[in-house]
């Protein structure tokens, strides 16, 4: 069972990250919308303070800045929580980074019901949905500390726009800061013929949990981590279809649009086999902990162990 | 700051900015749909600005010392590629695939790095981003110490959308004074006139408070234009925004004031009246229409 080293946010390794591109490279400059402790984007202000941007509480202006700044070379990291990272600035992303395939890079903080106690309003279950409704851009969901790191260097690294989805709470580290970090390659973190889970953030960990379970059960579940969800890794998607014949996704967001419905239309598409999705159901968030936002709304390891279960009766 | 490359004076920038009328009516009536009213009125801006005022290099549009320009009222492309073409950036003649299918000249500007036209370095056309989008390139050329300016057209009526508000904060806080926007000011929206509708002054006032530096001119008087520029570029301390009074439609009397010329094209019979309406030029038309070539 992969053991947890320790736990940490995700916003913090960004944040490390960031400040480490900075030195490393002096065209990277940060944008945040009056968020910028919250999305940990202090230390980059503190250590460069010219090349930072307090946008204020004007997140069109700030995408719009950032589209600015990358015409003149620099490679411009926005900041604020997925909610008004996304939706808000729906068209100015659009028009002004996705069309014109600006060297920007979205970063949002705080997404899904583990942002918490704020509840509805700020829990952003769309986000992956409309990112990855666009063309050229390029959208990850890492699941770890660790991993948020390796993807922050990954979008600078990267030419065009990219939105990058993190979380609130401390969680889990449990992947291996030495495996390579590639995008639109995923990384099976445990190896089975029964079934394939496929999870991305926060629902990693959920994943690897209820294998452990299912494993006691005499389930021997395949768990990939997809942490990019555009492009999407379809070659170990077809592959788990046709070696496990059966999958469950899982990940923190609507049912709607998201890793799921990325999943599936490869499935469909390629190699039909059973699919279950382990999401919100259509419905909005509220106030709460994250652990008992994630029960409540059923996205939690007893959901992927249920859902394993009826998908594996739905096999042929 | 010196133009590097040709610079008319007045006389000369009247007549390509006639000319550039000339090329917005065949453009239009080529198209068989676009829009012609605000590009009919800006020709005088753009033809200052293009031909004596912004430093580039037509063959190489990514040249590091280039001026950046912007159009967030993408609508206007007729009259932003007319110039384009009149400064070299590509061949004359290609201003007749403006909106076909597989052309660079697309309906609304399109970067050069898609499918759109050289000298163009970000899609408009939905309102309200340009001023965000040349607040950062601004913000970007102080932060490097760099002498580029950067200029922005926007119209009135974009002012209507809130975002371009969050632009112009910034830029004002910022104390941008390398940006100078301006505004083609013709009181047109496309339900109709905009104080009827839904009026936006005082803008100047407005402006002031967001902590611009305001000229207001006659957007067809060529002296005034250059002045204002002159005068923009100078002004320290503040972002700087000419309101350019405009007539839509301008050049082509029964055309001009008329609203409902913002988002049509010329039919034949109205080509012809337009194009008798404005004398050729030395500069030469980029197509003889049909009906032309009987004249030779």
């Amino acid at each position: 069972m992969i053991q947890a080293a320790e736990q940490k946010a995700t916003r913090v390794a960004f944040g490390e990250a960031l400040v480490e591109l900075g030195r490393k490279n002096p065209n990277v400059v940060a944008l945040c919308a009056d968020l910028t402790e919250s999305v940990n984007m202090h230390k980059f202000a503190k250590e460069f303070p010219d090349r930072f941007v307090h946008a204020g509480v004007a997140e069109h202006n700030m995408i719009g800045m950032a589209a600015g700044l990358s015409i003149t070379g620099k490679i411009p990291f926005t900041g604020t929580f997925a909610v008004f990272a996304t939706g808000r600035v729906y068209d100015t992303i659009r028009q002004s980074i996705a069309y014109s395939r600006m060297n920007v890079k979205i970063c949002a903080s705080h997404a899904g019901l583990t942002l918490g106690e704020d509840g509805a309003t700020h829990q952003m279950l769309e986000d992956i949905g409309l990112m990855r409704g666009l063309p050229n851009m390029t959208v990850i969901v890492p699941c770890d500390a660790n991993e948020t790191r390796k993807a922050t260097f990954a979008i600078a690294e990267l030419k065009g726009p990219a939105y990058l989805r993190f979380s609130r709470p401390a969680l889990p580290v449990f992947t291996d800061p030495a495996t390579p970090f590639v995008l639109g390659k995923s990384d099976t973190l445990l190896q089975g013929n029964d079934v394939t889970i496929i999870a991305c953030g926060v629902m990693v960990w959920q994943a690897l949990q209820a294998a452990d379970e299912l494993a006691q059960a005499g389930i021997k579940a395949r768990v990939i981590n997809m942490h990019t969800i555009k492009p999407l890794d379809r070659e170990a998607i077809i592959t788990a279809a046709r070696e496990t014949g059966a999958i469950v996704t899982a990940e923190e967001h609507q049912i709607n649009n998201g890793l799921g419905d990325a999943v599936a239309q490869v499935v469909v598409r390629n190699a039909p086999v059973p699919v279950e999705m382990v999401a919100v159901n259509d419905v909005f968030g509220e106030s709460g902990t994250p652990n008992e936002l994630l029960q409540k709304y059923h996205i939690h390891k007893n959901d992927i162990v249920a859902s394993v279960q009826k998908v594996m009766k739905r096999k042929r | 700051m010196e133009r590097k490359f040709q610079k008319f004076e007045t006389p000369d920038l009247q007549e390509m900015a006639r000319q550039m009328r000339r090329d917005i009516i065949k453009m239009l009536y080529l198209a068989k749909s676009g829009h012609t009213g605000a590009p009919l009125g800006l020709a005088d801006i753009f033809a200052t600005l293009f031909f004596n005022v912004l430093q580039y290099d037509p063959t190489n549009p990514g040249w590091e010392g280039r001026d950046y320009f912007y159009v967030s009222c993408g609508h206007v492309a007729a009259v932003w590629y007319s110039a384009l073409a009149r400064a070299g950036y590509f061949p004359l003649s290609e201003l007749a695939t403006y909106r076909k299918f597989n052309g660079r000249l697309q309906g609304h500007p399109a970067p050069m790095w898609i499918h759109g036209a050289p000298g163009i370095e970000i899609a408009s056309g939905s309102l309200g981003q340009g001023m965000s989008v040349a607040t950062g390139t601004a913000f970007g050329m102080r932060l490097d110490k760099k002498p580029n300016r950067v200029v922005m057209i926007g119209s009135d009526g974009e002012l209507q959308e809130g975002s371009s508000w969050e632009g112009i904060m910034m830029a004002g806080y910022r104390k941008l004074d390398n940006l100078l926007a301006i505004v083609d000011r013709n009181n047109i929206q496309i339900d109709g006139l905009m104080d009827k509708l839904y009026d936006i002054n005082p803008l100047a006032d407005k402006y002031s408070a967001f902590g611009w530096d305001v000229q207001e001119i006659d957007g067809h008087n060529i002296d005034q234009i250059r002045n204002a520029i002159d005068k923009g570029f100078q002004t320290k301390g503040k972002p700087s925004v000419i309101l350019a009074r405009t007539i839509m439609g301008k050049g082509v009397p029964w055309m001009e004031g008329d609203f409902k010329w913002h988002g049509v094209a010329p039919n034949e019979e109205q080509a012809k009246k337009a194009l008798a309406d404005l004398a050729p030029t030395k500069f030469g038309d980029f197509i003889t229409l049909e009906w032309e070539k009987n004249n030779t």
